[in-house]
């Protein structure tokens, strides 16, 4: 992986992120007039400026799925041939995801106080983003402190994990009454004005999220090329 | 010899330790009674709710207890360091994977014999009012848990944290089985019973048996590596 990688989708994710915030706050339209059953579903009330926090919110969820999807099938590679760089993407993902996880609850958290009234419901979609960090979690956990077969054990519950998502999403079931735009491709009815700095929304954070996988894998191969070494240096008689 | 004889003779290995020592069973199905009567002074047990609570502690000391003896089933191979000899015996290692996991699923069901009758007695669960697909859906259960279980208990083995990374590790990868198996539950205990739910999440529970069955087949090879 090329070292100017990582710097280049973090510029990009910076100028990207300080071009939607302006977009965001001056060219979509405010919240004020949905009524319930439309798109933005609100009992009563109106969002206004809470529901700019759907520009977050939507590509953080895209960016966790995407990661464990990519971490799955690392992981399912890895399993196969035993190729450790296989598994230093598994995990830079996994990793990654269990932080835009984090910000996909606590945002969603936020809308779910402004547009429901409770911090928390166990609405099926929240359930399912739910269930999957923290498998996350475990895997990163796992990874800490199962030592020398974390590799493996970690690698197995990414696959299994990847195995499980359609049941979760069978599990809670369809109809709900998460707001929907986004998981279900129905982001093309959003208002022509949201749409493009929404699709803007979602290329910043796919940057930024490039940006901190390519890091950590760098990082990942690092800890594991000095591990290599010091085994070497070890075998060798050279090391203490 | 076919695979599935092998594993049959791995799995009666297993049972005949445990038929002699009953260590795991008598200990597991204490375990579940004890947990029986804990949640019965724990949760209200006024008759109404009864339907509404019992599934989920039926599925819950399941759990428990199977986490228990999935730990005891592997801790017995790395104490006496005979997990090597099973993985180095000239069978493929599908058949020692399918071996071990059906034995546990023995136990488990076996733990379920005890646990069930328990709440049904003490919280007045009308439990046996159907006894063919509760039956059922704990054999799918156990099986479910099993597989999965002997997969991760199999890698884990030489691991230091092994006891606190176990349901670290499945309770995530199974919730879609605890709560297909609660439904079911809740379905036959419901007033009036629903079958249409039993047969749905059934139907469920047997689906994701069959997909995570596949996965672990083809995962134990890699997973377990001495």
């Amino acid at each position: 992986m090329s070292r100017y990688l990582t710097p280049a989708f973090a510029l990009a994710g910076a100028i990207g992120l300080a071009l939607t915030v302006w977009l965001i706050f001056t060219a979509t339209p405010l919240a004020v007039d949905y009524t319930p059953g439309s798109r933005v579903y609100v009992s009563g009330t109106s969002l206004f400026y809470n529901q700019k926090i759907f520009y977050y919110h939507v590509p953080h969820a895209f960016m966790m799925f995407l990661a464990v999807g990519i971490s799955g099938v690392c992981s399912i590679i890895f399993l196969a041939k035993r190729d450790p760089k296989w598994d230093d993407v598994a995990l830079a993902s996994a990793e990654v995801a269990v932080a835009f996880g984090a910000v996909v609850l606590l945002t969603g958290s936020i809308w779910a106080k402004a547009a429901w009234d409770h911090w928390w419901i166990w609405e099926k979609r929240l359930t399912m983003s739910l269930l999957l960090w923290l498998t996350l979690v475990g895997y990163v956990l796992v990874r800490r402190f199962a030592g020398a077969s974390g590799e493996r054990l970690s690698a197995g519950m990414a696959v299994f994990a990847m195995i499980g998502v359609p049941f979760i999403y069978v599990m809670v079931g369809a109809g709900d009454n998460h707001p929907k735009a986004g998981a279900e491709g129905n982001v093309a009815t959003l208002d022509p004005a949201m749409r493009g700095i929404f699709w803007a929304c979602v290329a910043t954070f796919f940057c930024w999220f490039m940006a901190l996988v390519t890091n950590r894998v760098q990082s990942a191969r690092m800890e594991r090329e000095v591990r290599e070494l010091r085994e070497k240096g070890l075998d060798a008689g050279l090391l203490a | 010899m076919s695979v599935l004889r092998q594993a049959a003779r791995i799995a009666w290995k297993d049972l005949r330790i445990e038929l002699r020592s009953r260590e795991i069973v008598y200990t597991m199905a204490f375990f579940g009674g004890l947990l029986a009567v804990v949640y019965s002074f724990v949760f209200p047990s006024k008759s109404e709710l009864v339907p509404l609570a019992a599934p989920g502690m039926l599925w819950v000391s399941i759990a428990f207890a199977g986490t228990i003896g999935l730990g005891r089933a592997f801790d017995r191979e790395r104490e006496n360091d005979t997990m090597r000899a099973l993985l180095l015996a000239p069978i493929p290692r599908l058949a020692v994977f399918l071996g071990k996991s059906a034995a546990i699923a023995v136990l488990m069901l076996a733990v379920a014999v005890v646990v069930t009758p328990m709440l049904a007695l003490l919280l007045g669960a009308d439990l046996f009012a159907d006894p063919g697909p509760l039956a059922l859906s704990l054999v799918l259960g156990a099986i479910g848990f099993s597989v999965v279980g002997s997969v991760f208990s199999a890698a884990l083995i030489k691991v230091r944290s092994r006891d606190v990374l176990l349901p670290v590790i499945i309770y995530p990868l199974l919730i879609p089985l605890f709560v297909a198996g609660t439904s079911v539950t809740a379905g036959l205990l419901a007033v009036p019973a629903n079958p249409e739910k039993v047969w749905y999440w059934m139907g469920f529970l047997g689906i994701f048996d069959a997909a995570f069955l596949v996965v672990s087949l083809w995962i134990f090879e890699s997973m377990v590596i001495e």
